[in-house]
């Protein structure tokens, strides 16, 4: 029900962002993300940044991807915690 | 950052469907619901529907914010494009919702300001630029849309305008997956829960499931593969019976979600009784904007006289549809009276709603599906 | 700043000084400049090919072109589908009163320039100014004549099973190039349209494999998609398409997530479909990469038996997903 693509964030001014995704830049707000810094990767839906990717996450993510044995099912029902 | 390459996606999913096999008992028939719409559009883009062993199906839920929107919706939506000094803002898919009299896009066709937005902050460039207008903003939405539409409103408030009004129908999740399973009859082995809006609510809200229902379930991302993988992930919980809520998206979507965001929807609402097109008043399942943030409040502030609102289209099965009790190409209506070009209900309205999607991907004019 | 008035449109004076000082003298040539109702041409024997466009895009000027520029193309690149060497064109001009005569100007620059580059010359046309708010600035048709040499022979009836499909380049590029400006989006400079003449490239392939080659067609309105899917259903066979060898810019694909587009959907100006023989497939892709608008040639599928009339995509995950024609227009949405 919600698109949302994930983009970098470049630049703030104030309450309002720019976010970059392979050099299309757009605005987006950064109300419900206050903690947001430059280079951080922002998930944006509307135009309002929703959540900071965790990139450590990301990377466990494709690594279970790419693993897929064991692992792939402790990550995701929980059994390995990343750093949190 | 780091992304998944087509090569790799090709060899991740050959060995999730490999999984896939092992777990699957092909003697019994699991049925497995997709919650949101953009997950509906995923499966069928991606064509893993078809990808699937016999006896695995996979049915769409009611995750599709503008299939579910009622008909009295609509009908008030209307009733304020009429008005000369209003200026609808809205989500391009809304304008396609019939109401009783017809739907916005007949509104524009015949003079009424309708613009088409991208993002909800929008309005506040509406409002500078059409100061003597009132603009009402469509705010439909399950969470994740509710929480960017409460950060406009927030902003809204933040510089003072007065112009700019809500019509508010927001939606939630949970109840209305409680509410598919207080049904006797339900079909449902298991659920893809919806990325984005478990990216504002966390993973606790889905608890229930696995404790009161013994109900497998698994955050999903997006991507064909992070749906494979949650189907595993539901298989896995099947044959273990050990029951949790799985998160295969965990990069965006943390335990206890957007704490800001939850906050924020907490300040400006309260719990609602709300209307779901096909399926009815479901208690506790929308939020309406608490009295001290009425003066943004559309039907308060401007309110509309009375009128009539018909019930929805006859003989069409949205309602079975979207409950996952049949599939859309059951419906009588289906690729004859009702077609995405000519849509008659709500699921055939939205490109994310389970008709429009089987229509268009799944099926065709041409025959059923492909054959190798 | 000069403006058109609704007077350069009476066929009095004004008109007739718009005409000389402008369209002449960017479209000069000896059968213009007669300035006559009509054109009179020599023809050789053998078989014509006629076509035309009108073009009315919102903005008129975009990264990479305007509206002139597709104007021109647009109707070369009907001619060339065809199999047609391109000769004369026409161009018809419905301004709107107050258009600037700076942006009149630049489209007529491009489109001399591109009539050039095409080897056609404009040979006749017709400007009419309309009422302020009647039409957005400029509107252009453009109507085209070319021979069909004898070796050609194209149709979706010499399509058959087993031949492969090959697209001339990167899809999407036009399309959002228009749709940045249009809603202001920030865009890197590299999505520009891919507006271009298409029938060197069309001709040359032709000249080298005849008949090995059943179909041409330009993938614009509708996009990939739409046009496969007319092909499928008037050849009545099936195509199959591999999604993971479809080229698409990177920047096209984080716009289309950005605003919810679909890019086989979307509109090109200067890529073409070649549907030929399995085995001088790989040829053609080599010819097509000696030209600037077909460095990207790739094979993206072939036509199969069986499942006739409909195209289905083989995605990176493994399954088929059936493409239908596009039905109403992709607008930004969330949901």
């Amino acid at each position: 029900m919600c698109l949302a693509v994930p983009a970098q964030l470049v630049h703030i001014n104030e309450t309002i962002g720019t976010v970059e995704l392979t050099g299309v830049q757009r605005e987006c707000s950064l109300l419900l993300v206050p903690e947001a810094k430059i280079g951080d990767w922002l998930l944006v839906h509307a135009g309002c940044a929703v959540q900071i990717v965790d990139e450590e996450e990301a990377r466990l993510t494709l690594e279970a991807f790419r693993e897929l044995e064991e692992l792939e099912q402790d990550y995701f029902n929980g059994k390995i915690e990343s750093r949190s | 950052m780091n992304k998944i390459t087509l090569t790799e996606k090709s060899k991740v999913a050959a060995s999730l469907l490999e999984r896939i096999h092992e777990l699957h008992n092909p003697e019994e028939t699991v049925r497995f619901m997709e919650v949101c719409g953009t997950h509906t559009v995923a499966i069928f883009r991606e064509g893993i529907r078809q990808m699937l062993p016999k006896g695995i199906e996979l049915i769409s839920g009611p995750g599709c914010p503008v299939c579910v929107t009622d008909q009295q919706y609509m009908d008030q939506a209307l009733a304020y494009a009429a008005r000369e000094d209003v200026v609808i803002a809205t989500f391009g898919d809304m304008l396609k919702i019939p109401g009783t009299t017809g739907n916005l896009w007949q509104s524009k066709e015949n003079g009424a300001h309708i613009e088409i937005i991208y993002s909800p902050m929008e309005v506040i460039g509406l409002s500078e630029q059409y100061p003597d207008k009132k603009i009402i903003f469509l705010g439909i939405g399950f969470e994740t849309t509710i929480a960017v539409i409460a950060a406009t409103i927030q902003a809204v408030h933040a510089k003072g305008l007065k112009n700019v009004f809500f019509l508010i129908s927001h939606k939630l999740v949970p109840p209305a997956l409680r509410a598919l399973l207080s049904n006797p009859e339900h079909q449902i082995d298991g659920f893809l829960l919806p990325g984005h809006v478990s990216v504002i609510i966390g993973e606790q809200p889905y608890q229930f499931l696995a404790d009161e229902y013994h109900m497998p379930s698994c955050i999903a991302g997006f991507d064909g593969v992070e749906i494979l993988a949650a189907i595993v992930n539901l298989l896995e919980q099947r044959k273990e019976q050990t029951f949790y809520v799985g998160n295969t998206y965990r990069s965006v979507v943390a335990k206890t979600g957007n704490s800001v965001a939850q906050q924020l929807m907490d300040t400006l609402y309260e719990p609602s009784d709300d209307g779901w097109r096909g399926i009815g008043v479901l208690p506790a399942s929308g939020l309406k904007l608490r009295g001290e943030w009425s003066a943004y409040d559309a039907l308060v502030q401007l309110p509309l006289g009375t009128f009539t609102t018909s019930d929805g289209p006859k003989g069409c099965q949205c309602g079975s549809v979207i409950q996952g009790m049949i599939h859309p190409d059951a419906c009588p209506l289906f690729g004859k009276l009702c077609t995405p070009e000519h849509p008659v209900g709500a699921c055939m309205v939205s490109v994310e709603g389970s008709c429009s999607a089987w229509y268009k991907y799944g099926f065709s004019s041409g025959g059923m599906t492909w054959e190798e | 700043m000069e403006r058109i008035r609704l007077v350069h449109g009476n066929g009095g004076k004004f008109s007739h000084e718009l005409v000389d000082q402008y369209i002449v003298k960017y479209f000069s040539n000896p059968i213009l400049n007669e300035l006559h109702d009509g054109a009179v041409f020599p023809v050789t024997t053998g078989r014509m090919a006629m076509s035309t466009d009108s073009y009315v895009v919102t903005p008129h000027i975009f990264p990479g072109g305007n509206i002139g520029k597709l104007a021109v193309c647009g109707t070369v690149n009907d001619l060339a589908m065809m199999g047609a060497v391109p000769q004369y064109l026409s161009c018809g001009l419905i301004l709107e009163e107050g258009l600037p005569i700076s942006t009149l100007e630049t489209v007529l620059q491009t489109m001399s320039d591109m009539a050039q580059l095409s080897g056609v010359s404009i040979v006749t046309g017709d400007t009419k100014v309309v009422e302020k708010g009647s039409v957005d600035g400029i509107y252009i048709n453009t109507a085209g004549v070319g021979i069909v040499p004898d070796y050609v022979q194209l149709g979706t009836s010499y399509i058959e099973s087993g031949m492969k499909v090959i697209i001339s380049g990167t899809l999407g590029d036009h399309a959002i190039a228009v749709m940045g400006t249009r809603y202001g989006l920030d865009l890197p400079d590299t999505i520009q349209t891919d507006c271009a003449p298409l029938h060197k490239m069309a001709h040359k392939l032709l000249e080298t494999f005849g008949k090995d080659i059943a179909f041409f067609r330009d993938p614009t309105r509708g996009g990939l998609a739409t046009t496969l899917q007319e092909i499928a259903n008037s050849a009545q066979k099936g195509i199959r398409l591999q999604e993971s060898a479809i080229p698409i810019r990177e920047e096209v694909q984080a716009v289309c997530q950005v605003l919810g587009y679909d890019p086989l959907y979307l509109a090109n100006e200067g890529k073409m479909i070649a549907i030929v023989r399995a085995d001088v497939a790989d040829e053609v892709v080599q010819v097509m990469r000696t030209f600037t608008e077909g460095r990207d040639a790739v094979i993206i599928g072939d036509v199969v038996n069986g499942n006739a009339g409909k195209v289905g995509l083989q995605t990176a995950v493994g399954g088929i997903r059936l493409l239908d024609m596009l039905g109403e227009d992709q607008v930004p949405r969330i949901c």
